[in-house]
C-alpha cells in the first residue's frame, strides 16, 4: 500500500514547461559525410568504423536489396516523400579517438547529456543503471563496463562489438530482422552507424538495468542505430532505451533496428521511452520514427517483454514483435502512445505463435489529442503447429478533442483449432462525469485529466522500471497539456 | 452556512429549478424530499457546480460568497461536499492517490501544509474503521468493481477524510440494505458537529430514522412547496406525496 | 495474369453474344459502359488489403455462362417445396438461374403503390421507375461488380411508398441449376420510403455438387423512420462460388436489421456496406457462418457513421470444421461530426478441426471524440469441460457437440423474430451439423 502512495501525486505536479524541453542544439564540432547514399558512402561508413570485410559486404547486400524495393504505404500515416539522397548518413562528434574514460569525452557533450538528465558519470549513478549513450550516430560512452565484464556480460557499442566480438555479431545480426525484411530495415542494414550490443552469458542475471540514450543533434542527418541483445540459456536482462532530438523545422529520419534473441529459459525485458521532437504546434518539423523491433523466443520457456511509452516523433511507425518459437515461450507488449497537435502514430505489435503452449499478452493504450491520428495495428498469428496457443489483447483508445482520430486495426490469423485468442478494444473520451467527480473533491481540471489519463495507462506504467515510470508520467502530462479546457 | 435565494436552473433549455429558497445554518441537518422528477438531484448538482446545469437566476451564498460562478473544484476547496447518487468509476486511479490529492488541494487552499504519507494512512485507517471498511480498498481504483453499497460507503469515507463544512448527500440511501444504511448513517452522525451542516436529499423517510433532520422540505416541480420538522417526513411516509401535491394550486 | 485475361475475354465474348440475343432495352448503355470498365479493371488479388485472406483464382479457372444466354433451353422446373418456409405466408418470388420464374412465384395482393416485382419485367412495364432508381453507385471498385453490370438483366425489386407497410414477408428464392455452369447475376433493389416497414428474406440455393457462380449486387435504401429487416440465407451447392455486395443507405431514425446466414458454397465473399446518413439511426448486422470441408467463407462489413447520435451493433459468429476457412473483416468508421455514436462489434469463431482456420480483422476508425465504440474478437474451441459434462450424462459425442454449437450461435439465431424462419434456419443448421461425415 505504501508503495501506492509513494508513486504519488508528485507525478502530476511540475509540468510547467509545456514546450518540448529537449529541443536545444549542442554546439559541437561534427565529423559529417556529404549528403546522399551510394555504395561509396557505405564503404566509407564501414571503413570509418574499421569494420571487417564481411560487414562491409553485408551492408552492401542490404543496400542492393533496398534499391529494388519500395517504401511501404499501408500504414495510416501521411508525409511528404522522403528524399533519401538529401540526407546525411553519417555524423559524429569530432575528435573521438578511443575513449578510455569519461574524462576524455568532450565536456560539451557531457553537458548535453546532463541537460537530458542522463547520469553519465559513474559516480553520479546511484540508481545502478549502466548507460550507453549514442550521440547522432556514434556511441560516446558506456558506463559500468568493468563491473559488467566481471560477470561475463558484454555491454558496448555495436561498432565495438563488430570489432571485438565479431563471431557473436556475425552469428546473430540479421537473424531476427533480415537485411531484406522491409524497406527501412534494409536501409538501416546498409548504413547503420552505431547502437548497442548486449550479451548475457548462460545462467547470468544482469545485476542492473542496462540503458541507452539516443540523441540526434546534427542537421539533415538520419539516425540509423542498431541494437542487438542476446540472452543465453537461463539468463535475464532488463534494457531501457530513451531518446531526444533538438527542435528543427525540417523533418529528420530515424530508422532503427532492434533484435532480441532469448534462448532457453531466458528473459529479456525491453523498455522504451520515446520522446523524439514531435514537431511544433503547426506540425512543422519533427522526427520520422520508422523502426523495426523484433525479438525471437528461440528456446523453450523463454520470454520477451516490450514496454513502450511513445510521446514524441511527428510520425511513428513501429511494431515491436515477438516470434514465439520455443515451446512455452511468452511474449508481451505493453504500450502507451500519445499523439497531440499534428503527430501521427501507427504502432502496435506482432505476436507470431509457432511453438506449443505459447502465450502472448497485448495491452495497448492510445491517447489522441489536437489534430493527431493514433492507430493501433497488431497481428496475432497462430501457426498450424502452435497447439494450445493463448493470446489476450486489450486495445483502448482515448480521445481528447474532436479534431483527432483513434483507430484500431487488429489482424487475427488463426490456423490451429486449440488456440484461444481474445481481442478487445474500446474507444472513449475523457469522461466529463469523471472530471466533475474529481473537481467536486477539490481537484483542478488539469490535474483531474492527468489523473484519469495516468489511470488509463496504469497497466503499462506498472511494467516500466520505477524511474522510467515517473519520467513517462511527466512526459504524458507535458505532451497533453492544454488538451482539455 | 448556505443561503439559496430564488434559484432557477435549466438543463438543456428546460427549467428544472423554479425558484428555490433555502437557508441552512451551522449545526443543522436539512432533509429535502420529493417525488421522482421533482428536481432534488438537480439541486444537489447545481450546488456542486455541475456544468450541464445552467443557473439562470438567483444566488447561492456559501460562507458569505456567491458561488454561482465558481468552478466545482473551487467550491469543493471552500468546503462544499457532494456525496454522489451514482459514484463514478475511475479505472487505474487508486483511492489513495485520489484522496491524498484532494486532501492536499484543500489544505493548500487553507494555507496548510501537505499531509505526510504516514498521517494520511493513519487518517484513512481511522475513518475506514468507523465505516467498518477494510483499509485495503485504498489501493483499489476509485469505485471500480465496488458493489453499490461499497460505493456509497466510499463516498462517506471521503466525507469523513475531507471533513467539509457542508455535506450534500444525494440519495445516499438508495440501493442500500438496512445494515449498510445503518453504517452510512453512523458515518454521517460521526461527521456532524455544531460547526458544519448536512443536506440530505432523499426519496424515502427510512434514512431519517437514523439521521434525525432538524428540518424537512418537500420539493415539487422545482420549488419547495412545504417545510416542517422531522414529523413531516413521517407523515409523507404514511400518506405519500399526493396530499401535498393536491394542496398545490397549480397541480394537475 | 494470363488466366485472368483469358477469362475476361471469355466474358467479353459472351457479352457480344448476349447483345445479339437480348433485344434493346433501357440497360443497353449501362451494360456497354460497364463492359469497358470491366475490360480495364483487374480482378482483386491477395495483394489487395481487402482481399488478402481470400483467393478468388478458383473462380477464374471456370468458364461460366451468363444465364440469359441459355434462357430458351427447355428445362425441367425445379421442385421448390423443400425450400418454402413452413406455415409462413409470404410473397414468393422465384428466380431460376437468376431469371424470374412466373409459374413458380406467388405474389399476393398488396396496397396500392407498393411494388414487388422483378427487374426485367419492370424495365419493360415501368422503365421510368427503373431509370430513376437503378443507381450506378453500386458499380464501384472491383471487376465482379462490373461483371454484374455488364449483364444487367434481372433481379428482384421492392418499392414501398411513404407510410406503407408490407405485412407479409417477401421470400425471394434463387435456385441455380446444375447444367450449363451458369453465371447467375441478380441485380436487386429495395427502396423503402419514409415510415415504411417490410421483412425481406432472400435465399440462394443450388443442387448438390453443381458448379455455378452467383454474383450479386443489391442496393437497399431505408428512408426516414422506416423499419426494414433483410435476411440472406446462403445455402449454395458446395461446388458453387458466391460473391455478394450489398450497399445500404439509411436515413434519420430508421432501423435496419441485416442477417447473413452462410452455409453453402465453395468460396463465398460477402460485402455488406452500410451508411448511417441521418441521426438516431439503429443498425444491426448479424452473421452466422458454418463451414465444412474446403469451404471458404468471407464476410466484410463496413459501417459508416456519417451523422451523430446513431447506434450500430454487429454480431458475427462462425463454426469452422474440416479444412474450412473463415474470414471476418469488420470496419467501423465514425466521422468527425458523428458525435454520440455508439458502435459495438463482436466476432466469435470456433474451430472444430485442426485444419480449420480463421482470419479476423475487426477495425475501428474513429474521428469523433464523444463516442462509445468497442469491438471484440475471439477464436477458440468448444468448451471441453462442458462437452465432457454433457457426455458424462449419457449424451453421445455428436449430440453433445451439436448442443454446444447451438448454444454458441444461439444469440444470433434468437434475433430472428419470424418464428417460422427461425425454425427453418435451425433445421438448416441441424442438417449442416449432421451431414454425413466421420
Amino acid at each position: 500500500m505504501s508503495e501506492e502512495i509513494r508513486e504519488d501525486i508528485k507525478l502530476i505536479e511540475d509540468h510547467t514547461s509545456q514546450e518540448y524541453k529537449y529541443g536545444f542544439v549542442t554546439d559541437i564540432e561534427e565529423d559529417e559525410f556529404p549528403k546522399g547514399l551510394n555504395e561509396d558512402i557505405i564503404r566509407k561508413i564501414s571503413a570509418k568504423k574499421n569494420e571487417p570485410e564481411w560487414m562491409t559486404e553485408w551492408r552492401l547486400k542490404a543496400y542492393r536489396h533496398w534499391l529494388t524495393i519500395k517504401e511501404p504505404n499501408w500504414a495510416k500515416i501521411h508525409h511528404e516523400k522522403i528524399d533519401y539522397q538529401n540526407l546525411r548518413y553519417y555524423a559524429a562528434p569530432k575528435k573521438k579517438p578511443e575513449l578510455e574514460s569519461l574524462d576524455q569525452v568532450d565536456p560539451e557533450l557531457l553537458a548535453t547529456f546532463e541537460k537530458l538528465g542522463i547520469p553519465l558519470e559513474e559516480q553520479k549513478i546511484l540508481s545502478g543503471v549502466a548507460v550507453d549513450a549514442v550521440f547522432d550516430s556514434v556511441s560516446v560512452a558506456t558506463t559500468f563496463k568493468s563491473t559488467l565484464a566481471e560477470k561475463g556480460i558484454i555491454f558496448c557499442s555495436i561498432s565495438e562489438a563488430i570489432r571485438e566480438h565479431s563471431e557473436l555479431v556475425k552469428k546473430y545480426m540479421g537473424s531476427v530482422v533480415p537485411q531484406t525484411d522491409n524497406y527501412f530495415a534494409a536501409l538501416n542494414s546498409a548504413v547503420f552507424s552505431d547502437g548497442s550490443f548486449v550479451y548475457i552469458p548462460k545462467g547470468v542475471r544482469c545485476p542492473m538495468e542496462l540503458s541507452t540514450y539516443f540523441r540526434i543533434n546534427a542537421m539533415d542527418t538520419g539516425q540509423f542505430e542498431r541494437t542487438l541483445i542476446i540472452a543465453e540459456d537461463d539468463s535475464y536482462v532488463s534494457y531501457l532505451e530513451g531518446c531526444t532530438a533538438p527542435m528543427r523545422d525540417t523533418n529528420q529520419l530515424h530508422a532503427a533496428i532492434v533484435e532480441l534473441v532469448a534462448h532457453e529459459n531466458a528473459e529479456i525485458k525491453y523498455s522504451t521511452v520515446q520522446n523524439w521532437f514531435p514537431g511544433d504546434k503547426q506540425g512543422k518539423g519533427g522526427i520520422y520514427n520508422f523502426v523495426t523491433k523484433r525479438g525471437i523466443c528461440k528456446g523453450n520457456n523463454s520470454k520477451i517483454s516490450w514496454t513502450q511509452v511513445e510521446t514524441g516523433s511527428s510520425i511513428t511507425w513501429k511494431y515491436p514483435s515477438c516470434i514465439l518459437q520455443g515451446d512455452n515461450s511468452v511474449g508481451e507488449f505493453y504500450s502507451v502512445a500519445v499523439t497531440n497537435n499534428y503527430q501521427q502514430a501507427d504502432t502496435g505489435t506482432k505476436m507470431i505463435h509457432l511453438g506449443k503452449n505459447t502465450k502472448s499478452t497485448i495491452i495497448s493504450k492510445g491517447i489522441s489529442a489536437g489534430r493527431s491520428n493514433n492507430s493501433y495495428r497488431g497481428l496475432v498469428k497462430v501457426g498450424k503447429n502452435a497447439s494450445n496457443a493463448r493470446n489476450f489483447s486489450q486495445c483502448d483508445s482515448m480521445l481528447m478533442g474532436d479534431q483527432c482520430g483513434a483507430h484500431t486495426f487488429p489482424y487475427l490469423e488463426i490456423d490451429n483449432s486449440s488456440a484461444t485468442v481474445e481481442h478487445e478494444a474500446t474507444t472513449s473520451k475523457v469522461g466529463e462525469d469523471q472530471i466533475f467527480y474529481l473537481n467536486q473533491r477539490g481537484i483542478s481540471t488539469e490535474d483531474a485529466v492527468n489523473m484519469i489519463v495516468n489511470g488509463f495507462c496504469k497497466e503499462v506504467f506498472n511494467n516500466l522500471p520505477m524511474e522510467f515510470a515517473v519520467e513517462a508520467q511527466k512526459l504524458l502530462a507535458i505532451s497533453l497539456e492544454g488538451s482539455v479546457g | 452556512m448556505i443561503k439559496i435565494k430564488n434559484l432557477h436552473a435549466n438543463v438543456e433549455g428546460t427549467e428544472i429549478l423554479k425558484g428555490i429558497d433555502l437557508e441552512v445554518n451551522p449545526g443543522e441537518i436539512h432533509a429535502i424530499m420529493g417525488p421522482n422528477g421533482s428536481g432534488k438531484s438537480t439541486l444537489a448538482n447545481v450546488l456542486a457546480g455541475h456544468e450541464s446545469y445552467e443557473v439562470t437566476e438567483g444566488e447561492i451564498i456559501f460562507e458569505n460568497k456567491n458561488i454561482v460562478e465558481m468552478a466545482p473544484d473551487e467550491r469543493a476547496r471552500e468546503g462544499l461536499f457532494l456525496a454522489f447518487q451514482y459514484p463514478i468509476e475511475i479505472p487505474g486511479v487508486s483511492n489513495s492517490v485520489f484522496l491524498k490529492t484532494a486532501i492536499n488541494e484543500i489544505r493548500k487552499h487553507k494555507g496548510e501544509e501537505e499531509i505526510s504519507a504516514k498521517d494520511f494512512l493513519a487518517l484513512i485507517r481511522e475513518k475506514a474503521e468507523v465505516l467498518g471498511m477494510d483499509s485495503s480498498l485504498i489501493s483499489r481504483s476509485v469505485n471500480q468493481g465496488f458493489s453499490g453499497g461499497e460505493k456509497k460507503r466510499n463516498e462517506i469515507l471521503q466525507l469523513l477524510t475531507l471533513n467539509p463544512k457542508l455535506a450534500i448527500l444525494d440519495e445516499t440511501d438508495s440501493g442500500l440494505d438496512i445494515d449498510a444504511l445503518k453504517i452510512v448513517a453512523h458515518g454521517v452522525n460521526k461527521f456532524k458537529n455544531d460547526n458544519n451542516a448536512v443536506i440530505l436529499v432523499t426519496h424515502y423517510q427510512r434514512l431519517l430514522d437514523y439521521i434525525i433532520p432538524d428540518f424537512v422540505h418537500v420539493l415539487y416541480k422545482g420549488k419547495i412547496v412545504k417545510s416542517g420538522d422531522k414529523n413531516l417526513a413521517l407523515e409523507l411516509e404514511e400518506r405519500g406525496y399526493d396530499w401535498i401535491i393536491k394542496e398545490q394550486p397549480q397541480a394537475v | 495474369m494470363n488466366k485472368e485475361n483469358n477469362i475476361k475475354d471469355w466474358y467479353l465474348e459472351n457479352f457480344n453474344q448476349f447483345n445479339k440475343v437480348v433485344s434493346d432495352d433501357i440497360f443497353k448503355s449501362l451494360r456497354k459502359e460497364a463492359s469497358a470498365k470491366f475490360e480495364n479493371s483487374d480482378f482483386p488479388t491477395k495483394k489487395d488489403e481487402e482481399w488478402k485472406y481470400t483467393s478468388i483464382s478458383p473462380i477464374l479457372n471456370h468458364e461460366f455462362t451468363p444465364s440469359p444466354l441459355f434462357m430458351g433451353d427447355k428445362e425441367v422446373l425445379p421442385i421448390i417445396d423443400k425450400y418454402l418456409i413452413k406455415d409462413l405466408e409470404v410473397h414468393l418470388l422465384v428466380f431460376v438461374n437468376g431469371i424470374f420464374n412466373k409459374e413458380l412465384s406467388k405474389i399476393g395482393e398488396v396496397e396500392n403503390g407498393i411494388i414487388i416485382d422483378n427487374l426485367y419485367n419492370l424495365s419493360k412495364n415501368n422503365p421510368e421507375f427503373i431509370s430513376e432508381h437503378l443507381s450506378t453507385k453500386n458499380d464501384t471498385n472491383n471487376s465482379f461488380n462490373f461483371l454484374n453490370n455488364v449483364f444487367t438483366y434481372d433481379g428482384f425489386v421492392v418499392y414501398i411508398p411513404k407510410n406503407k407497410v408490407i405485412e407479409k414477408p417477401i421470400h425471394v428464392l434463387n435456385i441455380a441449376s446444375n447444367i450449363n455452369k451458369p453465371l447467375v447475376q441478380p441485380r436487386n433493389i429495395v427502396i423503402a420510403e419514409a415510415n415504411t416497414e417490410a421483412n425481406i428474406i432472400t435465399e440462394y440455393v443450388g443442387t448438390e455438387k453443381s458448379e455455378y457462380f452467383t454474383n450479386i449486387l443489391t442496393d437497399i435504401s431505408v428512408d426516414e423512420n422506416s423499419h426494414i429487416t433483410f435476411f440472406k440465407l446462403q445455402n449454395e451447392s458446395n461446388a458453387a462460388y458466391h460473391i455478394d455486395k450489398t450497399e445500404i443507405i439509411q436515413k434519420a431514425s430508421s432501423v435496419f436489421n441485416h442477417f447473413s446466414l452462410s452455409f453453402g458454397s465453395r468460396i463465398a465473399r460477402n460485402d455488406i456496406n452500410t451508411k448511417l446518413d441521418g441521426e438516431n439511426i439503429e443498425t444491426h448486422l448479424y452473421g452466422l457462418y458454418l463451414g465444412n470441408e474446403e469451404q471458404h467463407i468471407d464476410h466484410h462489413t463496413f459501417i459508416d457513421h456519417a451523422k451523430p447520435n446513431c447506434m450500430s451493433n454487429e454480431l458475427y459468429k462462425g463454426i469452422l470444421d474440416d479444412k474450412a476457412h473463415g474470414v471476418f473483416s469488420g470496419k467501423i468508421l465514425v466521422n468527425q461530426i458523428a458525435q454520440k455514436t455508439n458502435a459495438f462489434q463482436s466476432n466469435k469463431s470456433v474451430l472444430l478441426s485442426d485444419e480449420a482456420s480463421i482470419d479476423a480483422k475487426p477495425q475501428l476508425e474513429i474521428y469523433a471524440d464523444d463516442v462509445k465504440c468497442s469491438h471484440g474478437a475471439t477464436v477458440g474451441k468448444l468448451d471441453e469441460q462442458a462437452y465432457f459434462y454433457i457426455r458424462s450424462r449419457g449424451v453421445s459425442a455428436e449430440s453433445a457437440r451439436s448442443m454446444l454449437i447451438r448454444a454458441f450461435i444461439d444469440d444470433v439465431v434468437s434475433e430472428i423474430k419470424i418464428d417460422q424462419l427461425k425454425e427453418k434456419v435451425s433445421d438448416t443448421i441441424f442438417e449442416h451439423l449432421h451431414r454425413e461425415k466421420f
